[in-house]
């Protein structure tokens, strides 16, 4: 049995994830569309501190909220006017798409809700220290992220002069 | 009450449906990118609360996440490069007249 504040607080982003996600994809504005993918990834954030995962919290908002949204919406303030609406769905392709997402809906839906022995409570778990993410991010022994995190690193490299080439003038 | 593992892989599944219908129905090319951000916060939720429920002690899945995060990032300056380099080309940014590969 788990305490009140956190039964509330797993509602209120449980919610908001559901609601903002929703808003997302149907709001016609699309700076509206980037500001409610905004609020969907700060509840995100929300779940990763609910998890006691409070490093990988602080990246969400850092990179996700403080990065990529501000990326996108200067590109949005670039490429289309304050004001533009999208033009209302012809009824096919609206179709096709709530097919789609309602098909893969039901499918993994019933997937998950049919394996009832899979249900497990929130077991404990001691804080992870940045210490011991630190550590386990940077070793190369057994089970450490080394190799992985400088392939990340060289990646960012290619991704950085990749960006400079294609977006600048000729 | 409990919270168990469905209660978090529910509003996960949510998310990435509607990023599969926005993906299918936008026409704006960064609308289409922001739906596949949804797609890609979904999958993270589920690697993190996985992670959390089954195997509390470790920590692959968050350090999953957290490549995930990164690569993300870089997809999306990425495409963001590209596609403010096709507005400089043809004004317009809609994918039903984006029907040829070289200008």
């Amino acid at each position: 049995m788990e305490s009140v504040g956190s039964i509330i607080m797993y509602w209120v982003v449980a919610i908001a994830i559901i609601l903002f996600s929703v808003l997302t994809v149907t709001t016609r504005k699309i700076l509206r569309s980037a500001t409610y993918l905004l609020f969907t990834l700060f509840a995100t954030a929300a779940v990763y501190f609910l998890m006691d995962y409070q490093f990988l919290g602080a990246v969400q908002i850092a990179v996700y909220a403080g990065g990529i949204v501000v990326l996108v919406v200067f590109s949005i303030l670039l490429t289309s006017k304050p004001g533009d609406k999208a033009e209302k769905l012809a009824s096919k392709k609206r179709a096709l798409g709530l097919l789609a997402a309602f098909a893969m809906l039901c499918v993994s839906g019933y997937a998950l809700l049919s394996r009832c022995g899979f249900f497990a409570k929130m077991p404990e778990m001691e804080e992870v220290g940045m210490k011991r993410i630190g550590a386990e991010l940077l070793s190369s022994g057994e089970g450490g992220m080394l190799l992985p995190f400088e392939a990340i690193s060289v990646l960012l490299l290619a991704c950085i002069i990749g960006g400079i080439v294609v977006a600048r003038k000729r | 009450m409990d919270i168990n593992l469905m209660f978090y892989l529910i509003p996960s599944l949510i998310m990435f449906c509607c990023g599969v219908y926005g993906f299918i129905t936008r026409k704006n090319m960064i609308a289409i990118l922001i739906s596949l951000e949804l797609m890609l916060n979904a999958v993270d939720i589920n690697f993190v609360v996985f992670n959390r429920f089954l195997f509390p002690g470790e920590l692959e899945g968050m350090f999953f996440t957290l490549f995930a995060i990164a690569i993300a990032a870089a997809e999306t300056a990425l495409a963001i490069a590209i596609i403010i380099n096709i507005f400089r080309v043809t004004k317009n940014i809609d994918i039903r007249d984006l029907n040829k590969m070289k200008f």
